[in-house]
């Protein structure tokens, strides 16, 4: 007889796993987000690098004061904290100097406030009050950045121009030339009105669009480096396609249908302001969101009808971080409304009809 | 009568749902299966199968030859148990089984001289009774992992319009190749059996389900479903995705008919039987020799196992001594399991016997076995997608801790086969299939309060 005196593991099956683990997921989307914030950097300058490393430290502090003030364990290993910092440094713009008199103390001491009050409200009273990873009602980050947006609403509209835009007459936001109203209410067609606007340097071109250098937040800006980030989780199966697909495609076919058919104004809805990253990158967070499919494409196209409502009949230029929070709120109630029928179990209606018929 | 030599292979009808994708690890697929030097003692225990213990008809110092019932019950649902080699009765204490529950076991001492029952004679079978008694004679239970009483399956309900038989060659468990040897070493058997059984319970259609990663088993599956015999055109091959668990009764029904079978309910209800390839082949063997099931093969396999390899060994051997025959350990393991990574029972120990239904022996050291604390669920839903049967494990754990009877059954806990798909893909490493037990232990408990 051999030595098997050693005491052996006994466990409920199955013995085997993938390789998935939280950390792996959650370090994929640092990955996926990091081209997006390189951009960043590039259009708004070393500033935004700041914002960046700020936001993540406070809240992976945050993370780590509250868990050991609650007598929780600790779980920055989880690298749920990075995700969220990150996610709010991007949603925070780079303060134009000259609404600071010109001071960089000024900006820079706003900034620290900023992301300091942004990552406490996102990762203690939405994350850690509510029981911490995967109990949030919210996604942290949205949360957070609407503080800010509450809170500092000059700072945070207070955006700094690329620096690569030489010509650029102003630093207002694609999205808040294009929903000052007078676009609708003027005669003619929206493309050529779109098109002379961009010719008289108003809005940026397409290009410089989808590349990202024009105005808004840190990691908004860069279209296809979000949506490049956006095929590596897709290859890499953290997210599905349903939430993000939907929640675009509905706001696409809003669009289209308030500007009769203009194809440009689609494409400026879609690459200006903050849809593509929270399309990809918030709406698809897994705590507030649906799990089911049905779900996840209920929430998608929900996100899209209140984003476009806002964008298009509210005072506000942006309507991406409202739609998820409130779309995050409903989800419990898409749940429930969604449960998938386990297999062999019929229809409940079927099943009671065929009970009165027998 | 070339005329169906052609027949094209069948894909899927049915989608199954979910299912997860762990390395196949099928290390002993290409060894020919050996048999061991018989035990010097087996521990027969009267548990073998689902349904009522056996009692012994023997007692100790009662010399019992290869072949001969020490075992049976007059219940409908249990089958026989035979001595497994010649020698004497030295015991009929409990003995602890790889489930952790205790069973009464008769242990033989091996008198080396493999002695044949003299009683032995093939049966004579020439209708569908004579077949259901031949095999309850035989004690044949389903030799793929459940150990249902066969001849309790065959014997279809008359209100049941049961018209295919589904041989179930899929393996999807990593590691096992017990199926897949079968058909390589014994085509003949299953050609035999295939028929046989299409013939006996008059059915309409014979489907042999096997996975697309067995190249060589699709051939000679081929073969039997091409053959003479088949008059008619019955018999087809349907290749599978792989896909883990593609051998699940239910999901093989849908995938070779695109039936549900309804939650709650049998194959039977919805006009199958499904039936592991190896069992096909033993009741060909049993009809023609009259020898019942004494001994069987597993695969030994694991990174702890010196030679992973398959082989035959006398029901009863103790696991210890399987172990031994293939080398023994080459370092220390952590987990030894009784059947597939997937669906297996981790042992306590090493002396706990073979079973009946065991199909393999797996030893793991640390690196490959997973014993990771479990972390806080992030609802990523992964579970949902992996679960066949379209449950949502998460939501069922929640309940589980609210003890929530009604809402475990209104999630559908009871449809749950605890196929491991869900654990296998947490992100958090969550012991699902644990919790899936103590929903159903708490929707039991409600129900018998009621």
């Amino acid at each position: 007889m051999s030595d098997t005196n050693k005491i052996l593991t006994v466990s409920a099956s199955p013995h085997v796993k993938s390789n998935d683990t939280t950390q792996r997921i959650m370090l994929d989307v640092v990955l996926a987000l990091v081209p997006a914030g390189i951009a960043g950097c590039v259009i708004f300058g070393m500033r935004a690098l700041l914002v960046i490393a700020l936001c993540i430290g406070f809240s992976v502090l945050f993370e780590f004061l509250s868990r050991k003030i609650m007598k929780r364990s600790n779980t920055l290993g989880d690298l749920s904290a990075v995700v969220t910092g990150l996610l709010l440094a991007y949603n925070i713009p780079v303060l134009d100097l000259a609404k600071f008199d010109g001071k960089l103390w000024k900006a820079t001491v706003m900034t620290v406030l900023l992301c300091a009050v942004g990552s406490f409200f996102a990762i203690v009273v939405t994350k850690q009050f509510f029981g911490g990873l995967g109990q949030n009602f919210a996604n942290p980050a949205i949360v957070g950045r609407i503080v800010l947006l509450v809170s500092f609403p000059s700072a945070m509209t207070a955006f700094t121009a690329p620096r690569q835009a030489v010509d650029a007459i102003t630093t207002a936001t694609p999205l808040g030339i294009l929903s000052d109203g007078s676009l609708f209410d003027r005669a003619g067609d929206i493309s050529a009105q779109i098109s002379s606007l961009s010719a008289d340097g108003y809005l940026p071109d397409l290009l410089s669009m989808l590349v990202g250098v024009k105005g808004g937040c840190i990691g908004e800006v860069s279209g296809i480096l979000l949506i490049l980030g956006g095929c590596y989780l897709l290859m890499r199966r953290v997210i599905s396609p349903a939430i993000h697909v939907a929640f675009v495609g509905t706001v696409a076919v809003f669009m289209l249908i308030a500007s009769r058919g203009s194809l440009p104004f689609v494409a400026y809805e879609i690459l200006g302001g903050g849809l593509l990253l929270g399309a990809i990158f918030m709406a698809t967070d897994y705590t507030t969101s649906p799990i089911t499919l049905k779900g996840k494409i209920i929430f998608g196209i929900g996100c899209g009808i209140v984003c476009s409502v806002i964008r298009l009949f509210c005072s506000m230029a942006e309507g991406v971080s409202y739609a998820i929070l409130l779309m995050n709120i409903a989800c419990p109630l898409i749940e429930m409304a969604t449960k998938p029928r386990p297999f062999g179990v019929e229809k409940e209606k079927k099943a009671k009809k065929e009970e009165k018929t027998a | 009568m070339k005329s169906q030599a052609g027949d094209a292979i069948l894909k899927a009808i049915g989608k199954v749902r979910g299912g997860v994708t762990p390395a196949h690890n099928k290390l002993t697929a290409e060894m020919e299966s050996v048999r061991i030097a018989p035990p010097a003692q087996v521990v027969l225990p009267m548990q073998q199968h689902i349904g009522a213990p056996c009692v012994p008809t023997v007692k100790v110092g009662d010399i019992v030859s290869i072949g001969q019932v020490i075992g049976d019950s007059d219940k409908y649902v249990s089958a026989p148990i035979h001595a497994s080699v010649s020698g004497k009765v030295t015991s009929l204490a409990e003995v602890r089984l790889a489930n952790g529950r205790m069973a009464p076991a008769v242990t033989i001492e091996n008198d080396g001289e493999n002695r044949l029952f003299e009683g032995i004679a093939p049966p004579k079978v020439t209708n569908r009774d004579e077949l259901l008694q031949a095999v309850r004679a035989s004690g044949l239970v389903g030799l793929g992992g459940a150990g249902f009483p066969t001849h309790v399956k065959l014997n279809i309900p008359a209100d049941k319009n049961v018209d295919t038989l589904v041989v179930n060659a899929a393996e999807c468990e990593p590691y096992i190749t017990v199926d897949y040897r079968e058909c390589m070493e014994n085509a003949e058997n299953i050609l035999g059996g295939v028929y046989l059984l299409a013939d006996m319970l008059n059915l309409k259609q014979v489907v042999i389900c096997v996975e697309d990663n067995k190249p060589k088993a699709i051939q000679v599956l081929k073969e039997i479903a091409d053959h003479d015999l088949d008059k008619g055109n019955k018999v087809r091959l349907m290749t599978l995705k792989s896909k883990y668990p593609q051998g699940a009764e239910k999901m093989m029904v849908l995938s070779a008919t695109g039936r549900v079978v309804p939650a709650g309910k049998l194959p039977a209800d919805a006009g199958c039987i499904v039936m592991n390839v190896g069992s096909v082949a033993f009741v060909n063997r049993y009809i023609q020799t009259g020898k019942p099931l004494t001994s069987r093969t597993v695969t030994v396999s694991g990174d702890c196992i010196a030679q992973p390899q398959n082989i035959r060994v006398p029901v009863g051997t103790s696991v210890q001594q399987i172990i031994d025959a293939c080398g023994g350990f080459t370092k220390d393991p952590v987990k030894i399991i009784a059947g597939g990574p997937m669906m297996g029972t981790a042992l306590i120990d090493t002396e706990v016997p073979l079973l009946k239904s065991n199909n393999a022996v797996l030893a793991f050291s640390a690196s490959s076995s997973v014993c990771k604390p479990a972390r806080d669920c992030i609802r990523c839903g992964r579970c949902h997608a992996a679960c066949p049967m379209g449950l949502i494990p998460t939501q069922i754990e929640k309940f589980v801790q609210l003890k929530d009877a009604e809402m475990l059954e209104k999630c559908g806990i009871n449809v749950c086969m605890e196929c491991g798909s869900c654990a296998f893909s947490c992100p958090s490493a969550k012991p699902l299939v644990q919790h899936m037990r103590l929903a159903k232990e708490i929707v039991r408990e409600a129900g018998t309060k009621k």
